[in-house]
């Protein structure tokens, strides 16, 4: 099936001089609102037929009985997929060979491990029947106690939290610099667990000839998934073709194929022909991720000049009971503020939920909301204003490591915010700005950071005769704007007007974009794409150079520069010859290029790579009731080279507002006997509405990265979320004197 | 899903002879049916579709000066409608503060008196209920129940009415027009809708068939329109459910309260009519003292089934503030954020 896309084919943008950092409008905007774009669900084989998932109503023990035969006869259901008739896998769903690899749930036995996890998959000519077929299973269950809360288990110090970082960090002695501290705070916070849900649920279409396998799947890492599926059906990774040109949102949850998805692909196999299986809602709340909670404690002490002399940031949260993720929220205090002695610390239980993921700003999210509402709490025991406080504890260099930062312009941050936002007429004490409707106005503020990381990209570059160029990666749109950066670095790369440009992504066909995960995705497949422009550039400069006729004849390759579609002499821009001159000479259609997007181990150990940033928060709160709204938001931030600024912004924006979802909003509300979540829907799992973010500003603040890579690239799909939830906290603080101490803020909380 | 049939009467007593059948449901706005039947919360036989009975969809003036609301009536229709809004205030204020848009467009009259509760262990086919399936026991009790009832509830169910609309209806004296086998009657919104104690599957005083036909307001309810308030609060500025939520309306002269109803949402399984807080009002000075002690009365029989003691105190505070809200008089327009405590005090910025 051909992509329906034609990204070059749309209206022309405006702009001005170099396609990156202009700020167009998106280029798969106007398929998106006519509603033409075609995500994974929208597509319908022919011969296909509809499964559904049938999932476990308890926490832990396993399935006694199934009434398969019940289900069978409903009229439209054709088979009913259970562990007894589940076609064999080529690997062990239970195997885990690298950080990357989760365990899924694959109906490999009956056990149970956490609510919602499938138990047997209904496959049926419509959607309604395999719906009903599900329900008819009508489970019987041996059950066990669910283990349920982070006090529901022995707690224990895991090997590693995140990806491979250390349970426990220090540098410095702790205990002396708290000793020595003229004054100390200690604090407790508690954050809740939360889930990704995308707007689009995990859905996956899949259709086998043969041993070939041919998917639509929304996926944030295609070649992850390609190489995932691979090993479990034990074919070549080749003749798996995974289309997913759109994703209605990810943060995380499709970043590595789910158990459903993997069972759509398995219900195919079974019946020999294509198969849809999109997840409810529901049935999002297990097997495809989620935030887990944390409970956090931090200890800071401060010299007479309000200088940090010590930071303790200890985290206890959750993981499943048969895999490892856990939440590195103490990580956070490694990278914000000097104090000469820092150590983190985790400990985890094991609770039968499913397994928890990366889940937007993982670890920094949560770990941010506690640090920032600690590092409040020290200014206001030494009597600081909290901008003052942090001003005179920033971090020249990263405090963990002593290396110098490749830039960090928080400082512009802090002062563009404030003035934006007013800061400087913040009084000190709380409860001090009651307003002229009788609302207790607060104002708080919180430091951002993320760090700029890099995967492996690879992208291949074409020119062509007729003067336009061709930019091939398999990069993921997960709705952050991947199609249209990606064409601004490609135009600039390949020396074109933008509309010049055919790019093609989301396919797994093309080459391997790395993953749209960690903030990294811009850097590292924008790096591949301005490479292989680089790669097709110099090939064609070869053509021109060495050949007689043309005007470019002994240039050298330092010599030329390419710009809108020709090549130009440096050193006498009136010689010149197009693209398409130079390769009807040299009688070639076209020529191509590649170019790979990798982090330089030499400058990352050299220096500390973070984008920052400073958020400003007014809320208003009820005196009586305690129902809070966040009034205005006001962020900087400083993440390198924008691409485009209208999109950077609408990250910026994004982060923000889930960060008044962290601090207000999210919590899955978790039976505390059963372990079943209790509110798996978005009617009432909260997220803000409009009315909830009246005024959200991002500013953009310049900065020059020569060492995060060529083109200066950090990354902002996660950093807003970051800062935005403490200073939304500190704000509540500020206006009620109730310091939050856990999350989401309730009513009951500040009733008083 | 399960197969059902559907039916498409074309009049009243069609839709009442098919409905009487059992396993039978009417669909009318299904905002909330079709969820509860995706989610397997209720399986009906047959669907006996009245969403396009058109004498069902009339607002109508009574020769007595009442208002009478067909049955299908939507929620947004009725909110924007002018000379509705202007004579029953807090009932626009109420309907607008409900949901979303997409599904004011789409909910009536009629089924907005029939929603369920949004009681997760109700929802939750997995968990006990006895009111989805009596005997079965209530896991709502000594579950996560913040948000559940603090009055008229029971050992078998804890679970609140989420509806909006109805509890300035309630306190205005509404009355549901009911259509049956055996002919039209009457019943008061305050009577119709029934505490849980053993039966909590027993909601309301439908027999099968019954159709609601339309919701009555009398002239009287006309007379509070200087002086009539929704207030709720929630989790969310928009789009969710109330913790509490308060209509209160008032009838003064002279700096006397001639006049008082008021009504609670959010705390019991049915809208919550406080006519001790009434008796406290009438005839008492109009200010903050009264309404004081008329909450405290309002709340005088509240205690919590679990982890809810804070919506009492709420309760109380939100009782004070819409009676001090009908007191400031009814404002000019609908604000722009209806019902919201950012929005009821005099001179707010509805868009701060």
């Amino acid at each position: 099936m051909t992509l329906e896309l034609s990204l070059n084919q749309q209206p022309a943008h405006l702009r001005q001089g170099s396609s990156i950092g202009q700020p167009l409008t998106r280029r798969d905007g106007f398929l998106k609102v006519t509603g033409a774009a075609r995500y994974a669900a929208d597509n319908h084989p022919p011969g296909m037929l509809y499964a559904v998932l049938a999932v476990s109503g308890i926490a832990r023990g396993r399935v006694a009985s199934l009434d398969v035969e019940a289900a069978k006869a409903h009229g439209g259901v054709v088979e009913v997929m259970t562990p007894q008739n589940r076609p064999p896998l080529a690997t062990d769903p239970d195997a885990k060979n690298n950080p990357f690899m989760f365990r899924l749930d694959l109906l490999q036995n009956d056990r149970i491990r956490y609510p919602n996890q499938t138990i047997a998959v209904v496959i049926a000519e419509t959607l309604e029947a395999a719906t009903e077929g599900a329900a008819l299973l009508s489970p019987r269950y041996e059950a066990q106690p669910a283990r349920v809360g982070l006090d529901g288990a022995e707690s224990f110090v895991p090997g590693g939290v995140g990806i491979g970082s250390p349970a426990v960090h220090h540098k410095g002695d702790v205990e002396a610099g708290l000793e020595s501290a003229a004054t100390r705070i200690e604090a407790t916070y508690e954050t809740s667990a939360q889930y990704h849900n995308a707007m689009e649920p995990h859905a996956i279409v899949a259709a086998w000839d043969g041993d070939s396998l041919s998917i639509d799947t929304p996926s944030q890492g295609l070649a992850m998934a390609q190489g995932r599926i691979a090993g479990l059906f034990g074919i070549a990774p080749q003749n798996i073709h995974i289309r997913s040109p759109f994703l209605g949102g990810g943060f995380g949850s499709k970043g590595m194929i789910s158990g459903p998805q993997v069972l759509g692909i398995l219900a195919a196999r079974l019946v020999g022909c294509p198969v849809k299986l999109v997840l409810r809602r529901e049935q999002m709340y297990g097997p495809a991720g989620h935030r887990a909670p944390t409970r956090q404690t931090l200890r800071m002490g401060m010299d007479r000049e309000g200088r940090l002399t010590a930071i303790d940031h200890h985290a206890k949260t959750a993981s499943s009971t048969f895999d490892d993720f856990f939440e590195p929220a103490a990580d956070a205090s490694h990278t914000l503020y000097a104090s000469p002695a820092i150590a983190t610390s985790h400990e985890a239980v094991r609770l039968d939920t499913g397994t928890p993921l990366f889940m937007r700003a993982p670890g920094e999210a949560t770990g941010s909301i506690a640090l920032e509402s600690a590092i409040d709490e020290a200014a206001g025991a030494c009597g600081m204003d909290p901008l003052e406080f942090r001003l005179r504890n920033y971090a020249e260099v990263e405090p963990m490591t002593g290396k110098p930062f490749s830039s960090k312009a928080l400082r512009e941050c802090y002062t563009l915010a404030s003035e934006r936002f007013g800061w400087q007429r913040r009084p000190l004490q709380p409860r001090q700005m009651p307003d002229k409707d009788g609302f207790l106005t607060g104002w708080g503020m919180g430091t951002a950071t993320f760090p700029a990381i890099m995967f492996q990209a690879e992208a291949r570059a074409v020119l062509r005769a007729d003067g336009s160029g061709l930019m091939e990666t398999g990069a993921q749109d997960m709705g952050q704007g991947a199609w249209t950066a990606f064409a601004q670095i490609a135009a600039d790369g390949l020396g074109l007007d933008i509309d010049q440009v055919d790019f093609r992504a989301g396919s797994s066909d093309l080459p391997n974009a790395g993953i749209a995960g960690g903030s990294g995705h811009t850097a590292t497949a924008g790096m591949a794409i301005h490479n292989a422009g680089a790669a097709v550039i110099a090939r064609l400069a070869d053509l021109a150079t060495g050949h007689e006729a043309s005007p470019l004849f002994g240039a050298g390759n330092e010599g030329v520069l390419a710009r809108g579609g020709r090549l130009y002499r440096r050193d006498d821009e009136n010689r010149s010859e197009s693209y398409g001159e130079i390769l009807a000479r040299a009688g070639l259609a076209e020529i191509d290029g590649r170019g790979t997007g990798t982090p330089d181990p030499a400058s990352r150990e050299a220096y500390a790579m973070h984008a920052h940033g400073a958020v400003f928060a007014e809320v208003k709160v009820d005196p009586d009731f305690g129902q809070i709204r966040v009034t205005r938001l006001v962020g900087a931030f400083a993440a390198g080279r924008v691409i485009n600024p209208r999109l950077v912004r609408s990250q910026y924006y994004g982060g923000m507002i889930w960060g008044v979802s962290f601090a207000l909003h999210e919590e899955a509300v978790t039976d505390r006997r059963s372990g079943r979540i209790q509110n798996a829907n978005l009617a009432e799992y909260h997220v803000p509405v409009n009315a909830d973010v009246p005024s959200v500003e991002a500013l953009l603040v310049h900065e020059d990265d020569p060492y995060v890579n060529a083109l200066g690239i950090k990354g902002v799909g996660e950093i807003g979320i970051t800062g935005t939830a403490g200073a939304v906290a500190n704000a509540v603080w500020h206006a009620t004197g109730v310091r939050p101490r856990r999350f989401p803020i309730r009513i009951e909380d500040l009733l008083g | 899903m399960k197969n059902f049939d559907y039916i498409r009467p074309t009049t009243i007593p069609d839709a009442i002879a098919a409905a009487a059948e059992p396993g039978s449901a009417y669909l009318a706005g299904g905002t909330n049916l079709l969820d509860l039947m995706k989610g397997g919360v209720t399986s009906p036989e047959r669907i006996v579709d009245i969403s396009r009975l058109a004498e069902l969809n009339r607002i109508e003036r009574l020769a007595d000066g009442g208002l009478r609301l067909g049955a299908l009536v939507r929620n947004a229709d009725l909110a924007h409608d002018p000379e509705f809004a202007r004579s029953y205030p807090a009932v626009a204020e109420a309907l607008l503060s409900g949901a979303s848009a997409q599904l004011r467009n789409a909910a009536t009259v009629g089924g907005n008196l029939l929603q369920r509760t949004r009681c997760s262990y109700f929802y939750d086919t997995a968990s006990a209920c006895n009111k989805r399936e009596p005997g079965a026991g209530c896991d709502a009790l000594g579950g996560e129940n913040r948000l559940h009832a603090v009055l008229g509830w029971s050992d078998a169910c804890i679970a609140t009415h989420p509806s909006d609309f109805c509890v300035p209806l309630v306190a205005l004296d509404a009355v549901v027009e009911i259509e049956g086998k055996k002919g039209r009657r009457h019943v008061t919104l305050e009577e119709f809708h029934r505490l849980p104690g053993e039966t909590p599957q027993r909601e309301n005083g439908l027999e099968p068939g019954d159709l609601i036909v339309g919701v009555r307001l009398p002239a009287e309810a006309a007379s509070f329109s200087a002086n009539a308030r929704y207030l709720k609060v929630r989790e969310r500025t928009s789009y969710a459910f109330a913790v509490v939520s308060a209509a209160a309306a008032l009838v003064v002269e002279g700096g006397k309260i001639r006049q008082a109803r008021l009504a609670l949402g959010g705390v019991a399984a049915k809208p919550w009519r406080a006519r001790s807080a009434e008796a406290v009002l009438l005839g008492a000075d109009a200010d903050e003292t009264s309404f004081v002690r008329a909450a405290d009365a309002a709340l005088a029989d509240a205690s919590p089934s679990g982890d809810n003691a804070f919506k009492i105190e709420l309760a109380r505070r939100i009782v004070v503030r819409a009676l001090m809200s009908a007191l400031a008089g009814t404002p000019g327009r609908l604000p722009a954020l209806p019902a919201s405590p950012f929005s009821s005090i005099p001179g707010v910025r509805h868009d701060a």
